[in-house]
This record gives C-alpha cells, structure tokens and sequence, in this order.
C-alpha cells in the first residue's frame, strides 16, 4: 500500500497538500478526483519521488520514498505525468524498451524482451512498433507511454489524467485498459481524472481531494452522492441512478 | 546507408593522406621506402591530420547529440550555448597568466571554463519553458556573446587578439605528429558516452521520466557536462572552433534513425567524421596549394545545411 503520513507541501506560503494522511493503492483501480488545485498531481509528484514533502512521510509497501534508492522503488512503483512530452524522435519500441530500464539497467535479457513483446502486443501497439512517437495520433501515443509503464512490471501503477487531450473512444478505450490491468494483470492502479462518470464506472474506489485536504475516501458508490460532489467541486451536482449506476450530471 | 557511411569515411581518409603539396602517393612511398621522404610525410603530418578530423568529427557530433538529450532541445550543441565561448576565455586565461602552460595544461583550464560554461548554460535554461524551442538556443548565443565579447575586449586591450585568433580559429594546418594526441581524450568521451548511451536516451525523456525509471537524472546530467567540456576543450586547443557540426549531424541523423542514443552514437560518430574529412580535403583543395581555414568551409555547409533542416522541419509541421 501507498501511506502518506501528515505530509505537507507548500509553494511559498500556500500549502498545496495539508497535512495528508491516507493509505491507497489497494487492489483494483483508485481514482483521485477533485477541483483543478486540489493538490492532485501534487500528490502524485510526493508519491513518485519528483517533489519533496517539506513534512510528513510516504512509503510504498513499508519503504520510505525518502530513503529508499530510486532504482528499487522503480521496480515496484511507475509514475506517468500527464501531458508527456518526449522531444526525442524515438519509436514505440524504443519506449517500451525504457521501460525495462529499472530491470535491466540498459543490458536486456530475453526476459526483458518478453515483458517489452507483452507489454506492445496487451496495448495492441503490433503495427507501430517501429513508428515514431511524432507520427502517432493522441490516443496511441498515449498507449505508447501505458505499454511503457507496463513493461516496467510494477505492482503499483499511477497515472495523472491519462484521458487529457483524448477524444470520446480513445478515452473510453484507456479506461477500459485500465481496468483491465487491474482484473487480469492484477496491478494496483491509482488514476487522476477529472470525469467523475468515468471514476463511478471504472473505479472501485475514489479519493476526493479539494484545497490540499482529502475530503472523501471511501468505495465509489459512496463517493458518487450530490452533497459529497457538491462539496468537493463547490458547484452543484446531481446524481441519478441509470441502469443501477449513479451518474452525475452537472451540466446545468 | 550505415555502409555508406562506413565506405565514404575510409575512402575519404585515403584520399586525404594524398592530398598535399608534397608529393606523397603510394608510387612515391614505395619508391622511397621506409626511410623515404614520402613516408616520414605520411607519418609526421598526413596520418596525424587524417586521424585529427575523424576524431575532431566525431567527438564533436557526440557533444551536440549529448547536449541536445540534456537539454532536450534539437538546437543547442557547444557553439549555440556559450560552453565554446567560456572555453575560449580559459584559453585566454591561461594565455594570460601561465603563458608557459603546456597544452595540456591550456587543455584542462579550457575544459573547467568550459564546464562552467555548461553549467551557466543549464542553470539559464531552467527558466525557459522547454517547449520554447528557439528560445533555448537563443538564450544560449546571447550567453555566448556576452562571453565572447568579454574575451575579444580582453585579449585587445592585451593585445592578444592575434594568438587568440590562432588558437581558436578551426584549422588542421598546424596538425602534426605530438600536437593532435589531447584528440585521444575526446575520443575517450565518445566511449564513455557509448558506454552511458541509454541513460543519455532516458534522460532525454526528460527528469520526470528518468526518475520513475529509477535514474540519478543528476548524475547523469553531470557526466553528460563532463563529456561536453571536455571535447569541447581538446579539439579547441588542437584544432579551433569547428561551428554547426554538432548541430547539423546530429539532427540529420534524427531524421533518419531517430534518436535512441545507442543506435545513434555510431551515425553522428561517424557522419561527423566524414563532414569534417570532406570539408578539410576542401580546404586544402580549392586554392592549392594554399589552405583556407577549415572554419570557413565548415561554416559554410553547415549553414547551408542548417538551413535545409530548419526549411525541412517548418514544411513537415504544416
């Protein structure tokens, strides 16, 4: 599991993660949802080792992020930042090929081939495996960077809003993967995604952050009730029951 | 195209060793045998140069592929980024204040400058938004300027400008057997960036990648610096300031194979081997038997061939 222990982080003055104590990344897919500031991808960046906290402490599966070598916490954590962009013309494969990188540290076994050949052929990347990145449409760039993380072989899995900048299918396809990571490949996924619809869908849990603080963290269903959203977004929201899903509707 | 490459380089390596205003063939040098005029030529002067240019090519092209994965930008190489300019100004340090400095010595003092440089450089671009393409070049030669304008006031009020103006202007006339071998170091860089190539690929991806794949980004980036500097500083004091190799040869091999380091490294090596092979027989060729500097012609078809790139690159965007 991910613990945060009273971790805090502030940007001058303003504490953009106050005071945080939660425990995620159980099995199954996670969301993180909540307001633009919430402290989301502030979170994500405390998790993955690119921030420091300036309080508190974070492990994953016991190992302080503080004090454990990057190189072991690549083996058990991936960290995919959202709006990635790669200024080197490299190929899909060449990508995932990085991925492995923790393992193999720049010399692959036939081991390593095999979690780069699976990695391309669960993401359906087969035909543009030797294209460069320039050359792909949104949706299979992103995928590129899934299939990526994936030849990475970690347990947990966080992604910070991989659906940006996505058209309806292809937002539609990553969630479907994502769960599908979770049931068969048995990953611990944590998203950040600002469609709640898709959270109440596809996740077994969701976390509600707003202004640095978490203020709902309990199984989706629970999460997806107006007053619950109305506070976190500070707007009204409705929720209705179709086909025994709640949806929110929050366009009026 | 990678034999290409391999049988352009050897056959302009060869045709180079013959190419003088002394006689030297393989007529004459059979003629003369060992002891020959012919083949104390191809020792002392023709085989040192020919070795000069792969290496000063080569070593060059590497230093622009690295810089440009550290700083993600396809623009910057030591020329565009001030790392040149503060080399230079150790060689006028040294000029300066330990005028009795062997070249090795000058060598090292250029090379801590020229980390420096490197340093300065990175720092500066920190700030510039890394989508700014253009900018992170700019900022580099506005930097570079300022150095170099530093150095060019100095060394007039020292009346140094003449040696300086030797020194760093690019040429292989003065190479010889004993004043090339500091190349060697260089091409000890290039094994060492070989050696290192997929970190370089990684950190090319940027710090938040090269960090969850559980890389010391700072690490990697600081023998990167090294690589740099160092090149920078050999071929400065052996053979001057050689501008748009480590632009142009890295970018023209992106287009063709990308830039995943490992595969890369042997393409710019030896691509910029060959540029700067066929730019020095040029040299020696257009007003023989005199020589014009080497710079020259390096400025001109690297220019020209920057220009293609930059053409090439506004046309693939629309």
């Amino acid at each position: 599991m991910i613990a945060l222990e009273n971790v805090t982080k502030r940007y001058g003055r303003q504490a953009v993660v106050d005071d945080v104590s939660i425990t995620f990344g159980g099995e199954g897919v996670t969301a993180l949802i909540g307001p633009n500031g919430a402290g989301k991808s502030t979170l994500f960046g405390l998790v993955g080792r690119l921030l420091q906290p300036d309080e508190g402490r974070i492990t994953v599966d016991g190992m302080d992020v503080a004090s454990t070598p990057s190189s072991e916490l690549a083996k058990v954590l991936a960290v995919l930042r959202q709006d990635n962009h790669v200024a080197a013309r490299l190929t899909v494969h060449d990508l995932v090929e990085f991925g492995r990188f923790p393992h193999s540290r720049g010399r692959l076994t036939l081991h390593d081939r095999e979690h780069i050949e699976d990695a391309i052929g669960y993401l359906d990347l087969g035909p543009y495996r030797n294209r460069f990145l320039d050359e792909l449409s949104g949706g299979q760039r992103q995928r590129a960077f899934v299939a990526m993380v994936l030849a990475q072989d970690t347990e947990y899995v966080l992604l910070d809003e991989p659906l940006n900048n996505l058209d309806l299918r292809h937002m539609a396809e990553i969630m479907r993967l994502i769960r599908r990571m979770a049931d068969e490949l048995g990953k611990r996924v944590v998203v950040v995604l600002h469609d709640i619809n898709f959270a109440a869908t596809y996740a077994d849990r969701i976390v509600a952050m707003r202004n640095g603080i978490v203020m709902a963290d309990a199984p989706a269903r629970e999460v997806m009730r107006p007053d619950v959203l109305a506070a976190v977004y500070d707007t009204p929201v409705d929720v209705r029951e179709i086909d025994g899903k709640p949806v929110a509707l929050y366009h009026g | 195209m990678g034999v290409l490459i391999g049988v352009l380089l050897v056959a302009l390596a060869l045709t180079g060793l013959f190419v003088g205003v002394s006689d030297v063939t393989p007529g004459s040098l059979s003629r003369g045998g060992a002891g020959g005029d012919a083949a104390f030529l191809l020792v002392a002067s023709r085989i040192p140069r020919t070795l000069a240019a792969v290496l000063v090519g080569a070593s060059l092209g590497i230093a622009g592929l690295i810089m440009q994965m550290l700083v993600r930008n396809k623009f910057v190489e030591p020329g565009t980024t001030g790392v040149s300019e503060f080399a230079t100004l150790g060689m006028l340090v040294t000029m300066v204040f330990l005028p009795g400095l062997a070249v090795v010595g000058k060598m090292g003092v250029a090379a801590v400058f020229g980390l420096f440089g490197t340093w300065v450089f990175l720092r500066v671009v920190r700030v510039v938004p890394v989508r700014q393409l253009v900018l992170v070049p700019l900022v580099g030669i506005m930097l570079g300027g300022v150095v170099g304008a530093v150095t060019t006031f100095s060394a007039y009020r020292l009346d140094l400008l003449q040696s300086l103006g030797q020194w760093s202007q690019g040429s292989f006339a003065t190479v010889m057997q004993g004043r090339y071998e500091f190349l060697w170091i260089a091409g000890l860089m290039v094994g060492i960036a070989w050696f290192a190539a997929d970190r370089f690929s990684v950190v090319g991806l940027g710090e938040e990648f090269a960090t969850n794949l559980g890389l010391d980004h700072r690490r990697v980036v600081a023998v990167g610096m090294v690589v740099i500097a160092v090149i920078t500083a050999a071929v400065l004091v052996t053979a001057g300031m050689v501008p748009f190799l480590g632009l142009v040869v890295p970018n023209v091999v992106s287009l063709i194979i990308g830039d995943n380091v490992r595969r890369a490294i042997p393409w710019v090596a030896g691509l910029g081997a060959v540029f700067v092979l066929a730019c020095d027989l040029i040299a020696r060729v257009v007003r023989f038997p005199y020589e014009i500097p080497l710079s020259v012609i390096v400025g001109i078809v690297g220019a020209a061939l920057f220009l293609w790139l930059l053409l090439r690159r506004r046309s693939r965007a629309h």
